[in-house]
């Protein structure tokens, strides 16, 4: 267990694949199938990512937020997590949507407008993205408010970029729940930028995790590419949370290779021996490879097969996305109020009128616009 | 029944809403220990214990974000913001996401709050204590919002909104929480959201208000009455959805319309309920629809609020102008 905020950061995988003492020790407790795991899912995390970049370049998809570079991040924090867990996510962890249960096709309705994007399977509790910055964080320590109140063992996790701990949804969600120990994980993915606009000059602090201790709570800092690491601090922080401990602040450093998202153009605002520094030399899937074959749980055709079967995957779900019919414009009123009032009525029929029918099938009274 | 005051049937409400419902919580700036600054939780931390009244963090954004991931997570919290004037803050957290999770999610996480905030002018309160902004709430899909000007309506509407499955701002006209007294039913006892109150019947105009401009419109009535002009008066205590039956009912009856409300006087809800009427009643219409409303200068420090709210003279011109058009 943390006791105390760790400044110095967690890494158990080094860049070069070899594993720190500490990291032996871990990597030593976890089963074959999870070791496989780990890498398994951040090559699904980052083929999905490649091929929705494609499918906006396509037209296909709308403005997409890229996430390579922060597979070992959100792959590692979201294992470490259970199904009872609720996960308010931002906007680029599709990576983390994807292991709570979100099926490939719903994360990319949304990019798509569609707002069945939004929507959960039965049982999964993943709420959608939140866009503006950092609200997600206040309800997050809500929704562990009130697991706690129910004594019930769920937790929350809400998920949050470098920039988000400018806002000030940052600050009270933090201080909340230092106060009320609430069984909240905060997990930052430092990736350096919020859109241009470098950690430094977010923050006169160098890190995020030293924030926590003015609000309380244990804070540690993680390298973010070692999703072993990841892995491990997010679960310690989860059962810490589930025993009472209260919330904990997780910095995983990490790195957005890609822009901020598809209407973003990075090489305006990095210099691009930083970008390869990182691409080349620190890349979290990489690191996880070189471990499992050194180990001789990974040969190649095993990659080449696993890669297959993700592709398959994901475009099967391009399938399914584009296949699904996109609802009639009457929709549009369907969930505003659980009963709609008599004004929204009106404005329902109002379209109705312009778009011909229910079903859109034909208009009933051509004279009304 | 007990005789009370507006801001005991607040409370009774709340009451009644901790005891009958446990997954009902109360959160808010001093709504523990201390009963609250105008005393609406007096007791309720005593009774309910500090897990169910809970006194916060000073941070509106923290309480109303909270709020709503209590909501997703089963409770029915009903957070205090202490003043409206302090609501904004949290205004992010209610526009962004308390009004419109329900759509976002088709329905899987309704976001069914009861957000309260004391609000308006009238009690020579501090500096930006008084702001009358219902406008902003009612101009955005996905919310509810009203206001009682009674105590059994305090009550009423309080539990109607914690019972609603939807977002509710619930805002409370500081001036009368004491002044106004009058029967409160005991038990669980519901007041239909969007449905007016016609508070007296009349003939020659309607007054359209709420809140704490309810006394004013019923005292300016009952001048008129000794005139010989007899005014209908509506409280319309359900600013969204608006109860447009009643409203356009009594316009086609009387045919006038002064309108009467704190907040200032563009966009504010008067403009809303003139569309309305122009919409559905144009050709019952004897005179201009008047707005007596306060102006449109930065709600001011209590020595002038008296110039800047409504007040009889006010209306009574109003009355005077659409009687005589």
């Amino acid at each position: 267990m943390l006791q105390q905020t760790r400044h110095d950061m967690v890494q158990y995988l080094r860049p070069n694949g070899w594993l720190t003492d500490e990291g032996k020790k871990v990597w030593g407790g976890l089963s074959r199938e999870q070791k496989l795991d780990l890498y398994r899912w951040m090559v699904k995390v980052r083929l999905f990512d490649r091929r929705a970049v494609i499918l906006q370049r396509q037209g296909r998809i709308g403005t997409y937020a890229p996430l390579e570079g922060q597979e070992a991040a959100q792959v590692g924090s979201a294992l470490a997590l259970g199904r009872e867990d609720w996960i308010f996510p931002s906007y680029r962890e599709h990576g983390v949507s994807m292991i709570a249960g979100m099926p490939l096709a719903h994360i990319l309705l949304y990019w798509m407008g569609r707002v069945e994007g939004n929507t959960a399977p039965e049982g999964v509790r993943v709420l959608p993205p939140y866009v503006p910055i950092a609200t997600q964080m206040p309800q997050a320590m809500g929704a562990a408010w009130a697991s706690k109140l129910k004594r019930e063992s769920s937790l929350a996790i809400a998920y949050f970029g470098d920039g988000a701990t400018s806002e000030g949804d940052f600050h009270e969600a933090c201080n909340f729940a230092g106060v009320f120990q609430l069984p909240v994980l905060f997990f930052c993915q430092n990736n350096q930028y919020a859109i241009s606009v470098p950690f430094s000059r977010q923050s006169a602090t160098s890190t995020v995790a030293e924030k926590g201790q003015a609000y309380g709570i244990p804070s540690v800092r993680v390298d973010g590419n070692d999703v072993l690491a990841v892995y491990h601090v997010t679960a310690e922080a989860a059962e810490r949370a589930r025993n009472g401990g209260g919330a904990t602040l997780i910095e995983a450093v990490t790195y957005r290779q890609g822009s901020h998202t598809t209407a973003d153009d990075a090489t305006r605002y990095r210099d691009p021996e930083e970008v390869r520094i990182w691409v080349e030399e620190r890349d979290p899937v990489d690191r996880c490879r070189r471990l499992l074959e050194r180990e001789g749980l990974l040969s190649e055709e095993y990659i080449a097969s696993w890669e297959e079967c993700c592709k398959k995957e994901i475009q099967e779900a391009v399938d399914a996305a584009e296949r699904a019919k996109a609802p009639p414009p009457t929709h549009l009123f369907n969930h505003v109020f659980e009963t709609l009032p008599p004004s929204l009525l009106r404005q329902r029929e109002e379209l109705v009128r312009k778009e011909g029918g229910p079903d859109g099938s034909e208009n009933p009274d051509p004279r009304h616009p | 029944m007990a005789v009370k005051t507006l801001i005991q049937g607040i409370h009774d409400g709340m009451r009644e809403a901790l005891r009958q419902d446990l997954r009902v919580v109360v959160l808010g700036e001093d709504v523990g220990k201390n009963g609250g600054v105008f005393r609406a939780t007096e007791g309720l931390w005593q009774e309910f214990g500090e897990e169910r009244v809970m006194d916060t963090p000073l941070a509106e954004a923290g309480i109303v974000g909270a709020a709503i991931g209590m909501a997703v997570n089963g409770l029915r919290p009903i957070a205090e913001i202490q003043f409206m004037g302090f609501i904004y803050p949290a205004f992010e957290q209610i526009v962004t996401h308390a009004a419109r999770l329900r759509t976002r999610t088709q329905g899987q996480h309704p976001a069914s709050l009861v957000i309260r905030a004391p609000y308006g002018g009238g009690i020579r309160a501090p500096e930006l204590h008084s702001d009358s902004t219902e406008s902003l709430f009612v101009h955005i899909p996905g919310l509810k919002v009203v206001v009682p000007s009674t105590p059994a309506d305090a009550k009423g509407l309080l539990l109607a909104a914690v019972k609603d499955p939807d977002p509710v701002i619930y805002l409370e006209p500081m001036q009368i929480y004491r002044s106004v007294k009058g029967e409160v039913p005991d038990g669980w006892h519901e007041v239909p959201l969007g449905k007016a109150r016609v508070l007296r019947e009349g003939e020659d105009v309607t007054l359209i208000t709420w809140g704490a401009m309810v006394p004013l419109a019923e005292k300016c009535a009952q001048a008129w009455a000794g005139r010989g002009i007899s005014c209908e008066v509506i409280d319309v205590r359900s600013l969204y959805p608006l109860d447009e039956e009643t409203i356009i009912a009594s316009v086609k009856k009387t045919g006038r319309v002064v309108i009467v409300h704190e907040a200032p006087k563009t966009a504010g809800l008067g403009a809303e309920l003139t569309a309305l009427i122009n919409e559905q009643a144009f050709l019952w219409l004897e005179a201009p629809i008047t707005r007596v409303t306060g102006f449109d200068v930065p709600v001011p420090m209590f020595a002038l609020e008296n110039a800047f709210r409504p007040d009889q003279e006010r209306v009574d011109r109003a009355i005077s102008y659409v009687t005589s058009f």
